[in-house]
């Protein structure tokens, strides 16, 4: 199924295209050279950014547009260099992802033109996940968008509201991490990469998040072997999963799993609330 | 027999028909792939089967149709529903039931969370466990489960009666643990028959119901109003 990976997110995302109509995002966990790393970059004027960009990375670095983005790959060793270069010497750049097989794209408009203007179908990968956005805490923009990058390889999709994000932004502001919106899943996002930071795991950081995040969500969070899943308490955002002997899908609902094959002889379940949940391959 | 193909037919078509139709009393559904709103607001004695999967609020509002769902059943299948029948052979989401006032809905597998919630006179009949917060003030009806019960059953419960055959997680606030006596065992055995629920005993079963301290007054709370 690899090679229909993107072709089948786009699918599943377009069917919940009425969920939320405002933004989409996809992640895709590709392919990976041994000592290579990618990193997703976005700019809202690419053609002049991105020439620039290109002018100023190293002679082993790669940079491929795709519409307001691009995708730099890069040696591993000069991951962590680029990026530094990236923050201080070009504002109008931000960094959407980084690691060493993720690549995330996400916009403002409806799911079928957001995974056209990416080329999500004809993507090749191991997993992936999409989010289709529905605002109702921030503004609609692109950096508003799902997925957040929580860490190298890693992202988060959210379905919900949280309640006490500004405070905890305040309090992440403090410790030295930025933002790049009001974003409340955003929040999310750096409180996980915040926790990590301090020696945490991804499933330890989602389960202070239990005690740490007061509000509604579904999260669905991509790590570089597989993907997790956390509801709150209350679980009143849908979560359903489908397993076969071939794959594990999750959708806020089975609509979007319908698309899938064999999905008629897959077990179909809910995830219990409060509870985290990980895939791996 | 009308039979309508949900891959061809677009849904407000079958709705439509459904309200307008007494005269075919049989229809089956097919190709639903986890529609929502399939078979809502019916009102006449319909034998309705859905082949398949259905989305929200399935046979929502139903007032005297037979509804099949040959399938699983997104959140809110039944909700409001006023009388008639309703039957998941698979399992059932978020909040089955929720606010009805009549008829019988019966899951042959496991409910999600909120089963029952505020029902008003539905009887209810679940063939495998249900998820936590059920039958969250729920004021009449009868709600059965052959299986487990999760956190929270019944919380601010007024007057429905809860019958659940295997463990209950946890109590919400103000439900009990009732006796379960005759006239109980009689309305057990006449909502399992009416469910097609075999093998199974009523005096197997526990009885939960309003400890009817949280909704009359109470002079030594006055100060809270």
């Amino acid at each position: 199924m690899e090679p229909e990976l993107g072709s089948l997110l786009s699918d599943m995302l377009i069917t919940m295209t009425d969920r939320g109509p405002d933004s989409a995002g996809i992640a895709v966990y590709g392919s990976s050279d041994p000592d290579r790393s990618k990193i997703v970059v976005q700019s809202f004027t690419p053609d002049a950014d991105f020439g620039a960009l290109e002018e100023a990375l190293g002679g082993d670095c790669v940079l491929n547009v795709k519409d307001s983005h691009a995708v730099i790959e890069l040696p591993e060793s000069e991951l962590e260099q680029t990026r530094g270069l990236i923050e201080t010497d070009f504002s109008s750049i931000r960094i959407i992802s980084a690691g060493s097989v993720i690549e995330i794209y996400k916009e403002v408009g409806l799911p079928k033109d957001v995974v056209k203007r990416f080329d999500i179908a004809s993507m090749h990968g191991t997993h992936g996940i999409g989010h289709t956005r529905m605002a109702t805490e921030s503004a609609v923009t692109t950096l508003g968008a799902h997925p957040f990058s929580t860490a190298l390889d890693q992202c988060l999709v959210h379905n919900g509201s949280l309640s006490n994000h500004n405070k905890l932004r305040r309090e992440l502001v403090r410790e030295g991490m930025t933002f790049e919106t009001e974003n409340d899943s955003e929040v999310a996002a750096a409180y996980l990469t915040s926790r990590m930071a301090h020696g945490m795991n991804l499933a330890e950081a989602l389960e202070s998040g239990l005690q740490a995040l007061d509000g509604f969500y579904t999260f669905v969070v991509g790590t570089r072997s597989g993907f997790g899943v956390l509801r709150d308490p209350i679980a009143c955002k849908p979560a359903v999963l489908a397993e076969t002997d071939r794959y594990v899908a999750f959708g806020s609902e089975y609509r979007a799993l319908a698309v899938l094959p064999g999905i008629d002889g897959a077990k179909v379940w809910e995830p219990e609330p409060a509870t985290v949940y990980f895939w791996e391959r | 027999m009308h039979s309508i193909d949900l891959a061809v037919t677009p849904l407000r078509e079958l709705n439509q028909s459904l309200h307008g139709s007494s005269e075919a009393a049989e229809w089956e559904i097919v190709n639903p792939k986890g529609s929502h709103a399939v078979a809502v607001g019916v009102d006449d004695a319909l034998d309705i089967h859905v082949r398949g999967n259905v989305g929200y609020y399935c046979g929502g509002m139903n007032k005297q149709g037979s509804i099949t769902i040959h399938g699983s059943a997104g959140p809110g299948v039944g909700e409001n529903m006023m009388s008639g029948r309703i039957v998941v052979k698979g399992d059932a989401s978020q909040y089955a039931g929720a606010t009805g006032c009549g008829g019988l809905l019966v899951i042959e597998g496991n409910a999600s969370s909120r089963c029952g919630i505020s029902m008003k006179g539905i009887d209810i009949v679940v063939g495998g466990n249900i998820g936590h917060m059920s039958a969250f003030m729920a004021q009449a009806g009868n709600l059965v489960v052959l299986g487990d019960a999760g956190d929270a059953l019944g919380d601010s419960i007024y007057e429905a009666q809860l019958f659940v055959r295997g463990s209950v997680k946890s109590l919400g606030a103000d439900c009990v643990r009732k006796d379960l006596r005759p006239e109980h065992i009689e309305l057990l055995t006449g909502l399992l028959e009416q469910a097609g629920m075999t093998g199974v005993r009523p005096d197997e079963f526990s009885r939960y119901g309003s400890a009817r301290q949280l909704y009359n007054f109470d002079v030594d709370n006055f100060d809270a109003y």
